[in-house]
């Protein structure tokens, strides 16, 4: 994910901001709520992916199982590939 | 990390204590601020998006966000959409919200009669 | 000024609860766009009624029937929304997804960064759902937030948060209790509660 801190209404929570995860599934277009939430009617679509992260990828001391994941609703602009395709 | 850079309402992963599971009836007043949302982003009136509600509630001023109650955001960032959107201006606001505390002022209080 | 004692006595909601600024304001909001015709009081009364009238209990429907139709739970998890529909209900316009419990995976639905919830199917969220510590815990340490809830999961289970960050809206099938194959489909309905759905607690045992 980016690890990019503009400012203005994110749907991209700071706690993935700049982590690795993968691509889960793919949802479909959706209107970019970063233009939606300033009444632009002409807001663009944006392809909605569902990313899995790793907890122990997340945070240094996670508590839990090595296999706890978390997936987040998330929009193509704040994607960046790894280049790793699995 | 750049913590200065987070926002108020994007909670995630940080420190808190335990939670608290206690309910609240939810009052009348709070019901209607829902459905007062509920009516202005139909489809019919598409007045407002959720997306424009999220955005005011984040940007009502700093300490704000944690100092007021979830339906108390709700309806401080509604009022200041419909102002942006032109369809109520400050002066009728603060005119009406005048009234109406005299009005339920007046209803608890009655003025004595000489 | 000296405080009058009113002079007969008002319902009691009216009576005990100071009047807020923001309920000033959201009285004022509601008078002022019926003026506008932007609604009617007829229109609010009736998202009113449409509010009260969702609940848990349409949600443990459709997981009872999940339950006891294994292609209705196929159906479910394409779309929620059109499953719902089938049985009757109105899950508005907002996709859901259904998220499966199994043996090796347990889920748990939070929104960090507001209170996205599947409303339409299990009505209001509930206070801690919207709370900071909820929200701000449950992503990072959801095993420890668990067992507050009276929830133990073995390590051996991966548990998965879903973070409703976006245009989606989440619940959480869970697994089906031992012993219930006699149950019909409303009593097994009374085991789902809103947590259950929500992923913190697992269907209720029954009796």
């Amino acid at each position: 994910m980016l690890a990019s801190y503009p400012p203005g209404h994110i749907r991209t929570p700071f706690f993935v901001r700049g982590k690795s995860g993968i691509v889960h599934d793919i949802l479909g277009m959706y209107r970019n709520p970063e233009n939606l939430a300033y009444g632009r009617v002409d807001a663009d679509n944006k392809y909605l992916l569902r990313v899995l992260f790793k907890q122990k990828d997340l945070w240094q001391s996670y508590n839990g199982s090595g296999h706890d994941s978390i997936i987040l609703d998330l929009y193509e602009h704040w994607l960046e590939s790894s280049g790793i395709h699995i | 990390m750049k913590p200065h850079l987070r926002r108020p309402h994007d909670l995630g992963g940080l420190d808190d204590g335990p939670i608290d599971r206690n309910e609240h009836l939810h009052e009348p007043w709070e019901k209607q601020v829902d459905a007062i949302l509920r009516l202005l982003n139909d489809k019919t009136r598409n007045i407002l998006s959720i997306d424009e509600l999220r955005r005011g509630i984040e940007e009502l001023g700093p300490g704000i966000y944690e100092k007021l109650s979830y339906y108390e955001r709700w309806i401080a960032s509604i009022t200041n959409l419909l102002i942006e959107k032109n369809i109520l201006e400050i002066d009728e606001i603060g005119r009406k919200m005048a009234e109406i505390e005299r009005r339920w002022n007046e209803d608890r209080y009655p003025p004595k009669e000489s | 000024m000296v405080k009058k004692e009113p002079l007969h006595p008002h319902q009691r909601d009216l009576e005990d609860t100071p009047f807020t600024h923001y309920q000033i304001m959201t009285t004022a909001i509601t008078e002022l766009l019926f003026q506008k015709n932007i609604f009617s009081p007829d229109d609010l009364r009736a998202q009113l009624e449409a509010i009260d009238r969702k609940g848990p209990a349409d949600g443990a429907r459709l997981i009872a029937r999940a339950w006891v139709d294994p292609d209705f739970k196929e159906r479910m998890k394409t779309s929620v929304n059109s499953a719902a529909t089938e049985l009757g209900l109105d899950p508005g316009n907002i996709p859901i997804l259904a998220v499966e419990n199994t043996p090796e995976l347990h889920n748990v639905i939070v929104c960090t960064l507001c209170s996205c919830y599947p409303r339409m199917l299990i009505g209001l969220p509930p206070d801690w759902y919207k709370s900071r510590s909820y929200r701000a815990r449950v992503v990072r340490e959801p095993r420890t937030v668990l067992k507050e809830f009276g929830t133990e999961i073995s390590d051996k289970v991966e548990i998965r948060v879903h973070d409703s960050t976006a245009d989606l809206r989440y619940m959480v099938i869970p697994m089906k209790p031992d012993c219930t194959e006699s149950m019909d489909e409303s009593a097994l309905a009374k085991l789902v509660t809103r947590d259950t759905m929500i992923g913190v607690t697992l269907a209720k045992v029954p009796d």
